[in-house]
């Protein structure tokens, strides 16, 4: 159904530990695996599944670290790599970083995790926070308390263990939309989207029941309302806790929620928005002398509002020297490793504009390899506000003992993939 | 490894840190011995912290078995992490040390009846994880108890357990019936315990597919959907692969399934939305069409699709591939989709290939402007196989887009002028398709594209410029030079190019006669007399009859109007896709193979399809026997298959470009070589023998092959003049699925491919199974008077055992009866033996006794004896006959071509024999049919040099399968056949019956 045997190699492609946990692929195939992944990349076609035989390879890189998946049956590849990313993600909340020495150094609880995040090839209980109720890092031992499955395991509710307690109940909300924008060389937006995520710190006593209302257009259609502005959402997708026949049937947003950070859900939305930060750019390129590249970025919201930690990355050739430059504010960085400027603004308040010039040398001779056309890109947050105007209307937290508890709301949009194409 | 731990050892030993990786610092000499007194310590904390070490040395690769008893004594303890790690060690040695895993049996056991619900679990996980024979016997009793365990936590891992017990020993675990409390858990309380249940039963049923146990039903199916909605992301991952294997009753039925499997499409988890969109992509197919919900089904699969591709790029890779499905399948799901498909900077460039892939499925009229500029701005990126793919794409856009295609023109004339020489060879390549799919509009480019003559280091760039000189000869001033200087290096060109220059010098002499007879004589006698290429000797002596002899038909077939190439060129074929649809977030879907192509041991598997559609008219294509006895229709487009079957049959004779696509044409030479070889095989078999055309020793008893007629001008003329014309690997991506061809290239050539593919449809065979002439079986003179001579006959489907018994005595014979001893392929009378007359003396009596395969079962020795007991009124006499197999070779024993192929390599070599069958005067195709007659069926053919290969597969009574390679060379009365069976001992025989059945 989908992996034979997992495999943690490190960047030369050494076992750093392994699980075999079907017995039906040679545990010695790995061997072929750099070699493979060699291969391709002289190819030039790198991919994420690759075969030997009979025996496919599913991997993924994470630091220093090849995690890789065996298997030589029609497996569920989005399962296996889904899977593969909840490793890493199990591993870090572990080790908090998770590279070739945290392996090392934890093996004895590495094994215990494979042991127990999956059986035969079939994932089981995958919930970190779960997980570290009976695999503990300190070795345990076997203690009373432990020598209960926690009942969260196979719970249907099995991201909260029960008994949690907290003096002072809260919950912090924290909306963040990402800007993703594509733009043209000749400055025609090419797409754009809205991910918007949902996070919550929860600090609730008990098993609370939350619903979340949000001004969804839909919801209001639903019940008839339509005061004020609502959104649509193109794709919503939601934490496992959420009640998706729930939401699929009346829109409601019901959840237990699991104890601590937890993404709630993501969205999308589709809406044309206006770039909030829009770049133009002007670079020549005088061959075997000079660079010359003139940035005017200008702050497309509202006055009120200030973009923070602006970063304005504008790429050069990787033959440029000398670098010379002139800002109108903030101040200008030549990264060579990277073959950018970073232009770095730390308050851009809404509706101005500045501007950035930077020259650069050109070696005589020239480089001969050809060189790609990496995009402007630019990082930018701004607190207080969301693009989409999404608002968290309510949260409603109900728990049997009846307690009050208090939800903070946090609105923030930042910058996604926010590419601009230039023409040279 | 050592130095690793060595490493390690050096870095930390002054460490204060307590971290695991203290226990690697022991891999000095004599550390085994050492190690063995502190497992042995009295110490509990110093057996840990050796185990621990011992565990070390286990991962870092070094050998520890040694102390695999003092390890063993080590597990009875109440330290669940030391019971942890000596279950690791077990289940790392157990398998090298299997008389030693038994010592740990009694911990085992005794550990399943733990108090603690973890120790029973881990118990029996382990347990089952451990494949040594002896300790699974001792798994039941505790596997039994553990399936019912109060805690679901054991319940669920013990539901997988069963799985794994299966895994090694599947017939104790259907003694045991854990088979049905495994089907019992599917209606367990505990969701997690469904979703395991489910999982496991899944994973059997798939290793299995005859075991019928997913007997999916309304009431199941009703219990999985409530476990959906509160198991975990993987139990529901589970559940829908499992649901996606179900076919509802009727549309109202799809439609409620489909109903409550929507809300899993906000999942987080990308892997629970594919699945997802598996199910719903196979049940829509049930509702009709003109229902409300099939509409806003279609629209709720948008979104979540469009989603995916913010996920981590592997899971994007996965759904990328997926999508290039469904908008084949249904392309409107995604038609106003097109922008998310854009390349970003920094997508992996397996992304960027993939998205590149569809957006030309997605192009129409509406955004072509948009995808063109897109497609400019690729093509001056910097990573060469975007930049070539990229180029390509808008050559399609070009193709499928009418409106578009003089931009197309000129954009790709604007990228000539870059001069970059890869862009401009792949420029050239889909230049030559716009040429021939908007003939007369564009040509005038052609100076342009002469001017980068020189540039073109690729074959297939060199074969499409020179493709286009020859058809565009009288618009090309020097056209005769141009040619003439790729003949100087002649030799060293690739047949591509050689075979494409060869028709192009004959094109211009057609067309400008008097300028170019030298040079037309000069590439003739090149191509004959210096080529050791049969296709390419094959080809000119083709054109150098037809030249010499009659010169207004050689312009009839050279020049002949070639058919318009379409522009879905990279379809994947229609059955295939279906099956793909069924496997949508499996690797199959991601290779865009089925997985019979790549997954050993699943040969025999039904192919899975979607089901028909509820009342809206379209009907499945239909099955091979259906009614009529026709056989299965030949696809429209040559499926992919047939590429597979290619490789097997290493049939692609063109070196493959080291970057560039599959070479253009493998299923046009497949026909187009055959159409030669049918004709001309035998008569160039004699090099001494300029071109004549003899007489061809054709067997004229193959109705079915009406396209292989022995002259040349019967051929299809555009297969001559065509040739590399139609470039069915335009749009078929870099290493991307095996382009099929465009369907209205397939028509022409589907002479030569029926002949290729369908020599299997037995339609009308003149002969029946061969049935050898009758034997003595039973001497008068051993059974006091009673004579039997008898054969045996498979007879429309039926075994016959036929006889003549003859009574030879003075006394009249009555009461006959008959008995067969025990056999190898069951054999047994399906009735009486019907001798309803006495016997009278010297009277003889045919008798034909109808036989089944259901009978008891015994290895014989030689296989095909057959030990008969007859009865009658005077004694019991027993005699002992052979059988010639081939009366079990049933008739359903055409192997699809793929599963042939995947067969064919999984077969150990092992197992192949191969015999000698001399004296045999057939031609290949009445060989065939002969074989046929005796369902012996020949399921791919092709001729090298001479000598055709048939592929053939045989079915038994019992499912055992045989794959035959026959080859016969014309004019060579000796042929070889190549058996590969699983169970080899059948090939003898089998080749008994080959040689029979062609020598009567």
């Amino acid at each position: 159904m989908s992996a034979s045997a997992i495999f943690v190699l490190d960047l030369k492609g050494k076992v750093l530990i392994c699980r075999n946990y079907k017995g039906d692929v040679d545990m010695a195939e790995i061997d072929h695996f750099m070699s493979l992944l060699m291969q391709h990349e002289e190819d030039g076609l790198i991919c994420p599944v690759m075969s030997h035989g009979n025996v496919h390879f599913m991997w993924i890189k994470h630091s220093n670290l090849y995690l890789v998946a065996t298997t030589n049956k029609n497996s569920n590849a989005s399962l296996v790599y889904s899977f593969l990313y909840k490793l890493v993600e199990v591993f870090t909340e572990y080790f908090k970083e998770l590279e070739e020495e945290s392996i090392q150094d934890n093996f004895v609880v590495v094994y215990e995790l494979l042991d127990e995040l999956m059986d035969f090839g079939f994932p089981q209980t995958t919930d970190s926070k779960i997980l570290q109720e009976y695999i503990t890092q300190e070795g345990a031992k076997l203690e009373v308390a432990k020598s209960k499955v926690p009942t969260t395991v196979t719970n249907a509710v099995s991201w909260r263990s029960e008994g949690i307690k907290y003096k002072k109940n809260e919950v912090f909300i924290d909306v963040i939309e990402s800007i993703n924008v594509l733009v043209n060389a000749n400055g025609s937006v090419m797409s754009s989207d809205i991910v918007g995520s949902i996070k919550l710190k929860t600090m609730l006593s008990g098993m609370p029941e939350l619903r979340l209302g949000l001004n969804d257009r839909v919801l209001f259609a639903l019940t008839g309302r339509d005061k004020g502005k609502t959104v649509v959402m193109e794709d919503v997708k939601f934490h496992q806790c959420v009640r998706l026949s729930r939401f699929e049937s009346d829109r409601t947003i019901s959840f237990i929620p699991p104890d601590g950070e937890s993404e709630l859900m993501s969205y999308r939305i589709n809406t044309h928005v206006k770039p909030l930060i829009w770049i133009e750019s002007v670079i020549e390129k005088f061959s075997h002398s000079r660079v010359e590249i003139m940035v005017k970025a200008k702050g497309q919201f509202k006055k009120q509002s200030v973009a923070n930690n602006v970063e304005v990355r504008v790429p050069v050739p990787s033959d440029a020297d000398s670098p010379k430059f002139k800002t109108s504010t903030g101040h200008a960085k030549y990264v060579p490793e990277k073959n950018l400027v970073v232009w770095t603004i730390k308050s851009f308040p809404g509706g101005k504009e500045f501007l950035m010039r930077a020259h650069f040398g050109l070696p005589s001779v020239e480089n001969e390899e050809l060189e790609g056309k990496p995009p402007i890109t630019v990082k930018f947050e701004i607190p207080y506000f969301t693009v989409s105007g999404i608002q968290v209307r309510y949260m409603k937290i109900i728990e049997k003992s009846g307690y009050q508890a208090l939800p903070w709301v946090r609105y923030i949009t930042q910058s996604g993939d926010y590419q601009l194409r230039t023409n040279v | 490894m050592q130095e690793w731990a060595n490493h390690l050892c050096e870095n930390r030993q002054f460490g204060s840190k307590m971290t695991d990786s203290k226990y690697f610092t022991t891999t000095k000499k004599g550390e085994i011995f050492e190690l063995k007194a502190e497992l042995n310590s009295d110490k509990k904390e110093k057996k840990k912290e050796a185990v621990k070490k011992v565990i070390a040395s286990m991962t870092v690769g070094k050998d520890v078995s040694a102390l695999f008893p003092d390890v063993v004594n080590c597990m009875q303890t109440d330290n669940l992490e030391l019971k942890k790690l000596v279950y690791l060690y077990l289940m790392n040695y157990a398998k090298s040390q299997p008389d030693m895993a038994i010592m740990a049996v009694n911990t085992f056991v005794k550990d399943c009846e733990d108090p603690n619900p973890l120790i029973r679990a881990l118990a029996v996980r382990t347990m089952g994880c451990i494949r040594v024979d002896k300790i699974t016997e001792y798994l039941c009793e505790p596997l039994r108890k553990c399936l019912k365990d109060e805690d679901p936590y054991v319940r669920k891992t013990a539901a997988v357990c069963v799985a794994k017990l299966h895994d090694i020993n599947a017939q104790l675990v259907e003694d045991q019936g854990f088979l049905d409390t495994l089907k019992d858990l599917i209606s367990d309380s505990n969701p997690m315990v469904v979703a395991n249940a489910v999982a496991a039963l899944s994973e059997i049923a798939e290793s299995h597919p005859n075991s019928n146990l997913m007997d999916l039903n309304p009431q199941t199916i009703n219990k999985l959907l409530t476990a959906l909605n509160e198991c975990t992301e993987w139990g529901q991952i589970f559940i829908l692969d499992c649901l996606a294997n179900y076919t509802p009753r009727d549309d109202r039925e799809s439609q409620s399934i489909c109903e409550r499997v929507t809300p899993r499409l906000s999942h987080a988890n990308s892997a629970v939305v594919l699945s997802a969109v598996k199910v719903l992509m196979k049940f829509m197919e049930m509702l009709p069409k003109d229902l409300d919900y099939y509409g806003t089904l279609l629209k709720k699969l948008a979104p979540p699709l469009v989603t995916l591709l913010s996920a981590e790029p592997e899971l994007q890779y996965v759904a990328l591939r997926n999508i290039n499905l469904i908008v084949q399948r249904r392309p409107e799901i995604l038609k106003h989709e097109m922008k998310v498909f854009f390349v970003k900077y920094n997508d992996p460039i397996y992304v960027k290939l993939e998205k590149l892939d569809i957006m030309i499925r997605l192009a129409s009229q509406a955004n072509i402007a948009q995808v063109l500029a897109e497609l400019k701005e690729y093509a001056t990126e910097v990573d060469v196989d975007f930049v070539r793919k990229a180029v390509r794409a808008i050559g399609r856009c070009a193709i499928k887009v009418e409106q578009s295609a003089e931009r197309c023109v000129s954009t790709l004339l604007d990228l000539i002028q870059t001069k970059v020489n890869y862009v401009v060879q792949e420029a050239i390549v889909v230049i030559k398709d716009i040429f021939r799919k908007y003939p007369n509009k564009y040509e005038s480019v052609i100076a342009t594209l002469c001017e980068n003559l020189d540039s073109l280091d690729e074959p297939e760039a060199r074969a499409a410029m020179i493709w286009i000189v020859g058809e565009y000869a009288e618009r090309i001033d020097n056209a005769d030079e141009l040619l003439e200087s790729f003949l100087e290096g002649f030799h060293d060109e690739s047949t591509q190019v050689q075979l494409q220059l060869l028709t192009a010098i004959v094109k211009l002499f057609l067309k400008k006669p008097t300028e170019t007879q030298e040079l037309v004589q000069q590439v003739l006698s090149l191509a004959t007399q210096d080529s050791d290429n049969p296709d390419l000797r094959d080809r000119g002596y083709i054109y150098w009859r037809l030249l010499s002899t009659d010169p207004v038909a050689a312009k009839e077939v050279v020049l002949a109007e070639k058919p318009l190439i379409s522009e879905e060129t990279d379809l994947i074929e229609p059955t295939l896709l279906e099956e793909l649809i069924c496997h949508i977030g499996t690797l199959a879907s991601v290779y865009h193979k089925p997985p019979s192509a790549f997954v050993e041991g699943s040969r025999g598997v039904q192919h899975k399809r979607l089901p028909g559609s509820a009342g809206s008219g379209e009907s499945e294509s239909p099955d091979a026997g259906s009614a009529g006895g026709v056989s299965e229709a030949p696809p429209a487009v040559i499926p992919s298959q047939g590429d597979l079957l290619g490789d097997l049959l290493n049939l692609d004779l063109t070196p493959p470009t080291a970057t560039g696509p599959p070479p253009p044409s493998s299923g046009m030479q497949m026909g187009a070589m055959d159409l030669l070889g049918g004709g001309l095989d035998s008569l160039m078999g004699d090099e001494s023998e300029p071109p004549h055309i003899p007489p061809r020793t054709h067997t004229p008893q193959s109705p079915q092959l009406p396209h292989q007629s022995p002259s040349p001008p019967d051929y299809s003329p555009t297969e001559l003049g065509g040739d590399l014309g139609g470039s069915p690997a335009m749009g078929s991506g870099f290493g991307g699925p095996p382009a099929a061809m465009p369907a209205s290239f397939s028509a022409p050539v589907s002479g030569g491919l029926d002949d290729l593919f369908d020599l299997g449809g037995g339609v009308g065979m003149p002969m029946g199974a061969y049935s050898p002439p009758k034997t003595i079986w039973l001497p008068a003179m051993k059974a006091k008077g009673l004579e039997i001579l008898g054969t045996f006959a498979r007879r429309a489907g039926v075994i016959q055992m036929e006889m003549t018994l003859t009574n030879k005595a003075m006394s009249v014979m009555s009461d006959f009866a008959i008995q067969f001893n025990r056999n190898s392929f069951g054999l047994a009378p399906a009735g009486p033996l019907q001798v309803l007359t006495p016997l009278s003396p010297n009277q003889s009596i045919e008798v034909a006794l109808p036989l089944n395969t259901v009978g008891p079962i015994m290895k014989m020795e030689p296989l095909n004896n057959l030990q008969v007991a007859v009865k009658n009124n005077i004694d019991v006499f027993y005699f002992s006959c052979q059988y010639p197999i081939s009366m079990l070779f049933v008739e359903d024993g055409t192997m699809d071509r793929q599963v042939f192929l995947a067969t064919w390599k999984d077969i150990p070599n092992d197992n192949e024999a191969q015999f000698q069958i001399k004296d045999c005067h057939l031609n290949s195709d009445a060989a065939s049919n002969k074989l046929q007659g005796s369902n012996i069926f020949t399921i791919a053919k092709r001729t090298v040099e001479g000598q055709d290969m048939l592929y053939q597969s045989i079915k038994l009574t019992n499912g055992i399968w045989v794959l035959a390679e026959l080859k016969v060379q014309a004019g060579n009365p000796n042929f070889m056949v190549s058996l590969k069976c699983r169970a080899p001992e059948v090939s003898q025989c089998v080749f008994q019956s080959y040689e029979a059945v062609l020598k009567n």
